[in-house]
């Protein structure tokens, strides 16, 4: 996919897929050691021992709908395309991690783009799921939890109209604090 | 702290919200974006932002929510409406540059695009 953040998107989906009450996602910008990690960590049904092998295989999906399962294989082919990697854990049950590693300035690492719509989409999502955030830019971070916002805002859900504004500006806010105005 | 002050903005907007009756939890409208692997691939993500952008500059207060893959690939971008006591509408190929002409002929005409609907459930 032509942006990082489309792929990042795609795992969180599975995350929920998987039935996950809870994500940690984790992006590390590191110039001085030239490396760009990215960790989705969730605690849904997650995979087997079986499964987990067969998790490169474009043609294996646990999908009922068709016979192709992209999002895996795509991700690890970019990472490895930047002198990185892409490795999936699991305990199931308890907690699957996806570690996704990319040499920083590499020619062919793709931006990581729009991570803001990325994060809205799952906060957005019907599926109820906690989302745990920290992105850190060498020595600078933005972090949130949604699950400090839905006790700030009582019953009121984080999809409401007025909530979803006040997001919007809270996440823009926050990459301006981690970038300035530049842009990846 | 900026966090501490975010979480802050929040506390006043749950007062704000629970005094305001006719800001009910219950907008009435619904859209409904589809966001598997299909759904990205094709574009889904932009959808998803023209329909914010659009309900931001009209001004409309509708509920947006994400779901995963239904199952009809070929026709992603999916989008459904739905609207208290009307059926609910499933749109294909909503790619970002139709949600305008959609939410003009759905949400404010109060009309169906009728050669964009892949898809019909009256309410029960």
């Amino acid at each position: 996919m032509e942006e990082l953040s489309l792929h990042v998107l795609d795992l969180m989906e599975n995350c929920l897929e998987a039935g996950a009450s809870r994500i940690d996602l984790e992006i590390i910008e590191d110039s001085a050691r030239n490396r760009l990690t990215i960790r989705v960590r969730d605690d849904g049904r997650g995979v087997d021992e079986e499964t987990l092998k067969r998790m490169d295989d474009p043609f294996f999906t646990t999908r009922t709908t068709r016979h192709i399962g992209l999002g895996i294989p795509l991700f690890k082919a970019a990472a490895r395309q930047c002198n990185g990697d892409l490795v999936v854990t699991s305990q199931p049950g308890v907690a699957t991690e996806v570690l996704v590693e990319f040499e920083r300035d590499h020619i062919d690492r793709a931006p990581l783009g729009d991570i803001k719509s990325t994060l809205l989409s799952v906060i957005l999502s019907r599926r109820r799921c906690d989302l745990h955030y920290v992105h850190r830019v060498d020595n600078r971070v933005f972090e949130f939890d949604t699950e400090e916002m839905r006790r700030a805002l009582g019953g009121i859900p984080l999809g409401h109209p007025r909530v979803r504004a006040w997001l919007e500006d809270f996440l823009a806010a926050g990459y301006v604090g981690l970038y300035g105005n530049r842009f990846d | 702290m900026p966090r501490l002050k975010s979480l802050d903005d929040l506390r006043r907007l749950r007062e704000q919200v629970q005094k305001d009756i006719t800001t009910r939890t219950e907008t009435g409208t619904t859209i409904i974006v589809g966001m598997g692997t299909c759904g990205i691939a094709a574009g889904a993500r932009e959808t998803m932002n023209a329909i914010l952008r659009e309900l931001r500059t009209r001004e409309i207060e509708a509920h947006v929510a994400t779901v995963g893959c239904i199952g009809m690939c070929s026709y992603e971008p999916l989008v459904d409406v739905e609207q208290a006591g009307k059926p609910r509408i499933t749109y294909g190929n909503v790619t970002a540059e139709k949600v305008p002409r959609l939410i003009e002929t759905h949400l404010i005409s109060g009309g169906v695009v009728e050669e964009w609907v892949v898809g019909r459930l009256p309410r029960e």
